[in-house]
């Protein structure tokens, strides 16, 4: 950004820096709010479509232009044709802000994504802290939505989610917190700067944690409770249509792409990869491509966990989000710390290594713990079916 | 623009959002809506925070009581009976006492407003926002360090009180 | 004119603020209108629709969302922590575990309470 700045100003001597940034802020802005929302969807639709389709066997969309690559821009002609239909019963106000602070709320988290060496919105000191406090908005849209179209499927279906999201955000956030403990700070650019060995190799139960609490929170499959069909058809939004509608689908997808580049920055080095520098364009360009890349194959695991776990019912998925991450992540972090403070791990080669056997320690405490429990709901469960037997 | 204007500007929309949300919150006749008007107010203080260069404090009011208070209260009035869709009544008979008592609060904070010297932070302590993170830090676990554990039972207690008087309702 | 690191989310709001604009007034140029009361009436899998939306719900999510706010505060405090942690002595450690095995106890407790049983 700042190199772009100082084209700018040589390009035209008389424009003042504040001004060359200023230009350069909007730019990026309407970039992050027009066409990134175009590109991530009809990218990540095409992409959700054919790997979901080569998982169930089927071929996915094939008719709009080659390989069915139009298909998204033909769904999008789509939506805005249209009609836009309110229900007698729905609150208006509110049912038409609930959409667009949906996709606002997603397009904010952007700001502090680092897509390419020295190319990020800005680089906010409480970097992280910022991309989950933003995330509240996207929940008090769910409500407006759920409550405002006066259907009992939307309402239902929008407690479901804020539950769910409410449940999945601690252990986010304690996953982050081990990051964060990690790198010493909650800028991103200095998280990234943190890994020289990326946080997945060091911190794999954090990663983890971090992953699955993010499938939960964009709402998708095998956490898609919000939507399930056959309970409550589509969820809070079943009685938007048209541009509506989109909006909150297009929110999804570009929170996909974006926790999946979260987890990309906190995890996978972010734009880090050889030969990925601020110093040249050329750099800067390679840096972007190993954003993309990486965020790419993250989502592409999603999409996989989508087309291969059944759907979690909700007193499980509240029981894995309170019961199981949630001590998990605690105690990973407490065993983080202690690692970090180990005055004889003073080398940091040392230190990645004693990170990665408090994390495998972890893992197997976490797996002995589930296996006993198991163990005894099983035993309960055989020793009242053999009293009900008797 | 110097940046006077766009701080007095935007510190203007900031003051109409919090203090037009608050009147919304007690005008309006729905209770949903008062609830969203409250986090418009809300929404206006994270603002404020944010001019004030206190990013971490704006941060944690977007967090703490947007994202989680507030939804608590959200929750609150959809599972309290009849509360939802019934328009309640605006006024008591007991609104003088509560005018007494608006009175009042007004003329001691004014007082104080007025009375208190407040020091002025010189622009060397508000350097680096990151560096102010650290400081905190290191404040809480050092000189403060009883009132941060306080905290933390203050919160056990509330919880162990909620989760009692929401088991007993429900049996 | 740089006010801070924030003057660029505020760009980001202004502009995000017309993607809805610009989307919903582009649709509302060229969809249909044809509103009728059927069409308007609530969706409920083809019958019509029995009662009040806005009724009680179980006092259950309640208690989540309650549980939510504390660990969400508790988290906020160990934020800071985390930050200053690699400039903190070794007994930042003990106190930091202080906070959080009274983190945990609030976890237990609720758990053993059952308040954490979805019934």
């Amino acid at each position: 950004m700042d190199a772009i700045v100082l084209w700018l100003t040589s390009l035209f001597p008389q424009m003042a820096v504040p001004t060359a940034r200023l230009i350069v802020h909007i730019v990026y802005a309407a970039i992050l709010s027009f066409v990134a929302p175009v590109v991530l969807v009809v990218a990540f639709t095409y992409m959700e479509r054919k790997v979901i389709a080569r998982i169930q066997d089927r071929v996915g969309p094939n008719r709009a232009g080659p390989l069915g690559m139009l298909q998204g821009f033909a769904d999008a002609i789509k939506m805005l044709t249209k009609e836009d239909i309110t229900p007698a019963g729905a609150d208006r106000i509110v049912y038409n802000l609930a959409p667009g602070l949906a996709v606002i709320g997603v397009v904010l988290v952007f700001a502090v994504l680092p897509v390419a060496p020295g190319v990020i919105g800005t680089d906010l000191s409480i970097g992280i802290l910022y991309v989950v406090a933003v995330g509240g908005i996207g929940t008090m849209a769910v409500l407006m939505a759920g409550w405002s179209s006066n259907n009992k499927y939307a309402l239902l279906s929008a407690f479901r989610v804020v539950a769910q999201l409410v449940a999945y955000e601690i252990p986010m956030v304690i996953a982050i917190i081990i990051v964060v403990l990690t790198a010493g700070s909650m800028r991103m650019g200095d998280i990234i700067a943190a890994q020289n060995v990326p946080f997945l190799f060091t911190l794999p139960v954090a990663f983890f944690i971090f992953f699955v609490a993010n499938i939960a929170e964009i709402g998708r499959s095998p956490f898609d409770l919000l939507e399930a069909e056959s309970e409550i058809i589509a969820g809070f939004h079943v009685e938007y249509s048209g541009m509506k509608f989109a909006f909150f689908f297009i929110g999804e997808y570009m929170h996909l792409f974006v926790s999946a580049g979260i987890a990309t920055t906190l995890f996978l080095g972010g734009w880090r990869g050889p030969g990925a520098s601020e110093a040249s364009i050329l750099g800067a360009l390679l840096g972007f491509v190993y954003f993309l890349a990486k965020t790419v194959l993250l989502i592409f695991a999603m999409m996989w966990v989508r087309g291969t776990f059944p759907r979690f019912r909700i007193d499980h998925l509240l029981d894995f989000g309170w019961k199981f991450l949630v001590p998990v992540g605690l105690l990973t972090l407490v065993a983080v710390a202690l690692v970090l403070k180990l005055p004889f791990l003073s080398s940091p080669v040392l230190q990645w290594v004693g990170l990665l056997v408090a994390n495998v320690a972890v893992i197997v405490v976490a797996l002995a713990a589930v296996s006993l429990a198991a163990r005894r709901t099983r035993s309960v469960a055989l020793r009242s079916v053999a009293g009900a037997e008797r | 623009m110097p940046t006077n204007v766009v701080q007095i500007v935007v510190f203007a929309i900031l003051t109409l959002m919090t203090l037009g949300g608050g009147l919304g919150v007690v005008s309006s006749r729905n209770l949903f809506h008062g609830a969203l008007f409250l986090v418009l107010s809300f929404a206006g203080v994270v603002g404020y925070y944010v001019l004030l260069d206190a990013g971490f404090l704006a941060a944690v009011q977007l967090l703490i009581y947007i994202g989680a208070i507030a939804i608590l209260i959200l929750f609150a009035i959809m599972l309290s009976r009849g509360l939802m869709s019934q328009r309640q009544s605006q006024r008591n008979e007991q609104w003088w006492i509560a005018l007494l008592v608006v009175v009042l609060t007004f003329v001691v904070l004014a007082v104080v407003l007025w009375q208190v010297d407040w020091p002025v932070a010189s622009d060397q302590a508000l350097a680096s926002p990151s560096v102010a993170i650290s400081q905190l830090g290191q404040e809480l676990l050092g000189p403060y360090v009883i009132p941060f554990e306080v905290a933390s039972v203050l919160l056990l207690v509330a919880l162990v009180g909620a989760v009692i008087l929401a088991r007993e309702t429900e049996t | 004119m740089v006010l801070s690191d924030f003057t660029f989310v505020g760009i980001l709001i202004l502009v995000a603020v017309l993607l809805p604009i610009v989307g919903l007034g582009l649709a509302w140029l060229i969809r249909p209108k044809k509103p009728n009361p059927i069409k308007q009436s609530t969706y409920e899998c083809g019958i019509e629709t029995i009662g009040d939306t806005w009724v009680q719900f179980k006092a259950q999510y309640y208690i989540y969302a309650l549980v939510f706010v504390v660990f969400d505060i508790e988290a906020v405090f160990l934020l800071p922590w985390a930050v200053a942690y690699h400039q903190l002595p070794l007994y930042a450690l003990v106190e930091a575990v202080i906070l959080i095995a009274i983190l945990v106890l609030a976890l237990v407790y609720t758990w053993r309470k059952g308040a954490l049983r979805w019934s």
